[in-house]
C-alpha cells in the first residue's frame, strides 16, 4: 500500500533524534488519533536551516512523512522552509494512500511549530506564518503497569 | 524474505490436507447440484448432508438445525435481523456488548435505525461480560440477547452459560457469535441454552466463503435469502458443495483433535505471553491471563503505535495483527481495546499473535526476538516515550 519511497524513508528513517539546544520544537498531533510528531530545528543567524531532527509516534505514514519533512526544510531558509507544504511532502515520498494524507499535513504542522517556537523565543515575526492550531493535548500520565 | 511465520490464526487458517482432499471431488468429478433430482447429484447432496450431520452433532445439536451460509458475517446479520423481525411483536429492544464483531455492532445499529432498541454492555477490563449485567439490563419488551462466545481481539471467553441461563429464565432469544470458538472450545447448544449460534469454516482449518448459523428447532425466523428451496426454503442460492464438504471434514478433525490442539496451544501462548511480559518493559497484556482462547495473545505496548510494528514484523516474515487505527482506516483504535478502558495511545499500540496447532516454540522464540528488537526502535523514536523518560529522570532526580 506504500509506494517503495515511502517503505524506503520507514526503514530508514532520516534525522531521528533531538536536538541538545534547538532554536525551535513543534510537537503536533495527539495520540487520541494516533499520530504525534516532535520536530527540533537548528537555524543560524542568517535564517537558515542548520540542522532538522524528529521524533514520531505514529504510523508507517507518519515516521516517512517526518522523515521526508525533516529533509526538505534542511539547508532552506525559513521563508523557504514555509513552501514546504504538505502536498511537498507527499510528493517527494510519490504519494500516500488516502487515508494517510492527514500524516503529511502533520508533518507540515510539526515544521509551522517548530518555526512559530523560534519565531516566538528570538521574538521575531515570520511573515506568512500563523500559530499553529494543532498541538499536543496535555493528558494525564497513563496508568503505571 | 526467508522465512514465514504465521501467526495471524485468528483472521484465517490454513486449509487442512484432509480437507482440500474432501473438497477436491466437488469440483470436477460430482459437480452436479446437490438440489438435482438425478441420481447424479446424489453423491453432492450425499456431501452436504455428512458436512450438516458431522457440524450438528459437535455441538448437540440436530442436523435440521444447521443452515450453511457464506460466511459467518452472514449468520450474523441474518440471526439479528431475522430474530428481531420474527419476534418485534413481543418487544423492540435488543442486547448485545461492546465488543462484540463488527458484523454483530452494524447489524444491530442497523436495527436501531429501523425502530429497535439496543443496549450495548460494558465489560471489565479483561474483556468479561457480567451475566449479572446481561439479566440487569433485560425488561419487558426485550426480545434478544447476543453476546459473543470469545472475543476475536483479546481472546477472552465469555461466560456463554450464564448468559445462556439467563435468556432461558426470560424467555429470550439468545444469539452467540462463536467464530473464533467454534472447533476450538467446546460447545453444546442444549447445556449453554443457545437458539442462534455463527460460525465460520476457515477459521477452523477449512475453507473461505462458508459459514453456518445454527438455529433452534421451532424458531420462526424468516428466510435471509429468497429465491430456492434450499436449506429448508431459508437460504436460498445453489449449495457451495465443496466447501460445505471442507468445512465438514474440518470440524470433523478439530472435534476430534480439541484436546490435544488446545493443550499444545495453551502451552505455547503461555510460553509467548510469560516471555513478552517479562522481557519487554512497559507492556500489558489485553484480555483474561487463564480465561482465553488457546491460540490467542495481545499485547499493547506503550509509547509504539501498531502499524509500524506490524509493517516491520512482516520485513521479518512475521504476520500478525494489531487493533490499531492505521490498519483499519479510521483514526479510533479498536472498539474492543477502548471497551476494556484502555486510553487511546495505549489501544494505538497493539499486536494480536495468534497460534495454530502448526507453530513450533522456536518460531516464537524468533518472533518474540523480532518484538523486542522493533519495539525498542521505534521507542527509541517516539516522542512520547522521550517524554516519559525524562519525566522518569526528573522525578528520580527529585526523589534522589
Amino acid at each position: 500500500m506504500y509506494s517503495e519511497k515511502v517503505m524506503d524513508h520507514f526503514n530508514h528513517p532520516r534525522n531521528v533524534g533531538e536536538l541538545e539546544q534547538p532554536s525551535g520544537v513543534g510537537t503536533v498531533g495527539n495520540a487520541k488519533c494516533g499520530d504525534i510528531m516532535r520536530i527540533y530545528l537548528d537555524i543560524d543567524d542568517a535564517g537558515v536551516i542548520r540542522e532538522a531532527k524528529f521524533k514520531t509516534f505514529g504510523c508507517g505514514a507518519a515516521v516517512a512523512t517526518s522523515s521526508m519533512a525533516t529533509e526538505l526544510v534542511k539547508g532552506k531558509t525559513v521563508r523557504e522552509a514555509l513552501q514546504v507544504t504538505n502536498q511537498a511532502v507527499m510528493e517527494a515520498l510519490d504519494g500516500l494512500p488516502p487515508a494517510k494524507v492527514h500524516c503529511s499535513l502533520l508533518a507540515e504542522e510539526a515544521i509551522h511549530a517548530a518555526l512559530w517556537d523560534y519565531a516566538e523565543k528570538n521574538g521575531i515575526q515570520i511573515e506568512g506564518l500563523k500559530k499553529p492550531v494543532t498541538d499536543i493535548e496535555e493528558k494525564e500520565e497513563a496508568e503505571e503497569y | 524474505m526467508s522465512r514465514l511465520i504465521y501467526l495471524d490464526n485468528a483472521a484465517t487458517t490454513q486449509v487442512a490436507p484432509e480437507a482440500l482432499d474432501a473438497m477436491l471431488p466437488y469440483f470436477t468429478e460430482y459437480y452436479g447440484n446437490p438440489s438435482a433430482i438425478y441420481g447424479f447429484a446424489g453423491k453432492a447432496k450425499g456431501a452436504v448432508e455428512e458436512a450438516r450431520r458431522i457440524l450438528a452433532e459437535g455441538i448437540g445439536a440436530k442436523p435440521e438445525e444447521i443452515y450453511f451460509t457464506g460466511s459467518g458475517s452472514e449468520s450474523d446479520n441474518w440471526a439479528l435481523k431475522a430474530a428481531a423481525e420474527a419476534y418485534a411483536a413481543g418487544g423492540k429492544h435488543i442486547i448485545t456488548t461492546k465488543i462484540e464483531h463488527h458484523a454483530v455492532l452494524h447489524t444491530a445499529e442497523y436495527l436501531e435505525k429501523n425502530g429497535f432498541e439496543v443496549t450495548y454492555l460494558d465489560v471489565d477490563e479483561k474483556g468479561i461480560v457480567s451475566p449479572d449485567a446481561v439479566k440487569a439490563a433485560i425488561r419487558p419488551g426485550t426480545i434478544l440477547i447476543s453476546v459473543m462466545m470469545a472475543n476475536n481481539e483479546i481472546g477472552t471467553v465469555e461466560p456463554i452459560r450464564e448468559i445462556g441461563a439467563a435468556a432461558k429464565e426470560h424467555g429470550i432469544l439468545f444469539h452467540t457469535d462463536a467464530v473464533q470458538a467454534f472447533g476450538h472450545l467446546p460447545i453444546d447448544v442444549e447445556e449453554m441454552n443457545i437458539d442462534l449460534l455463527s460460525a465460520s469454516a476457515h477459521k477452523l482449518n477449512g475453507p473461505k466463503g462458508v459459514g453456518l448459523l445454527y438455529i433452534r428447532q421451532g424458531l420462526k425466523l424468516r428466510a435471509f435469502l429468497h429465491g430456492g428451496a434450499q436449506e429448508r426454503r431459508r437460504r436460498a442460492g445453489t449449495h457451495n458443495t465443496p466447501g460445505i464438504a471442507g468445512f465438514g471434514k474440518a470440524a470433523e478433525l478439530a472435534f476430534r483433535n480439541m484436546e490435544q490442539r488446545a493443550a499444545y496451544e495453551t502451552k505455547l501462548r503461555d510460553y509467548l505471553i510469560g516471555r513478552v511480559l517479562t522481557e519487554i518493559p512497559y507492556t500489558r497484556l489485553n484480555g483474561d491471563r487463564e480465561n482465553r482462547l488457546p491460540g490467542n495473545a495481545s499485547f499493547c505496548f506503550r509509547f509504539i503505535e501498531g502499524e509500524s510494528l506490524l509493517i516491520l514484523l512482516d520485513q521479518n516474515g512475521i504476520c500478525a495483527s494489531s487493533g490499531s487505527a492505521c490498519t483499519s482506516g479510521s483514526l479510533d483504535p479498536s472498539h474492543v481495546l477502548l471497551a476494556i478502558g484502555l486510553p487511546h495511545e495505549i489501544a494505538h499500540g497493539s499486536l494480536r499473535i495468534s497460534l495454530s496447532e502448526k507453530t513450533t516454540k522456536e518460531e516464537i522464540d524468533y518472533t518474540v526476538d523480532k518484538i523486542k528488537e522493533i519495539v525498542e526502535r521505534l521507542r527509541n523514536m517516539s516522542p512520547l516515550y522521550e517524554d516519559f523518560v525524562k519525566k522518569s529522570d526528573g522525578k528520580d532526580r527529585e526523589a534522589g
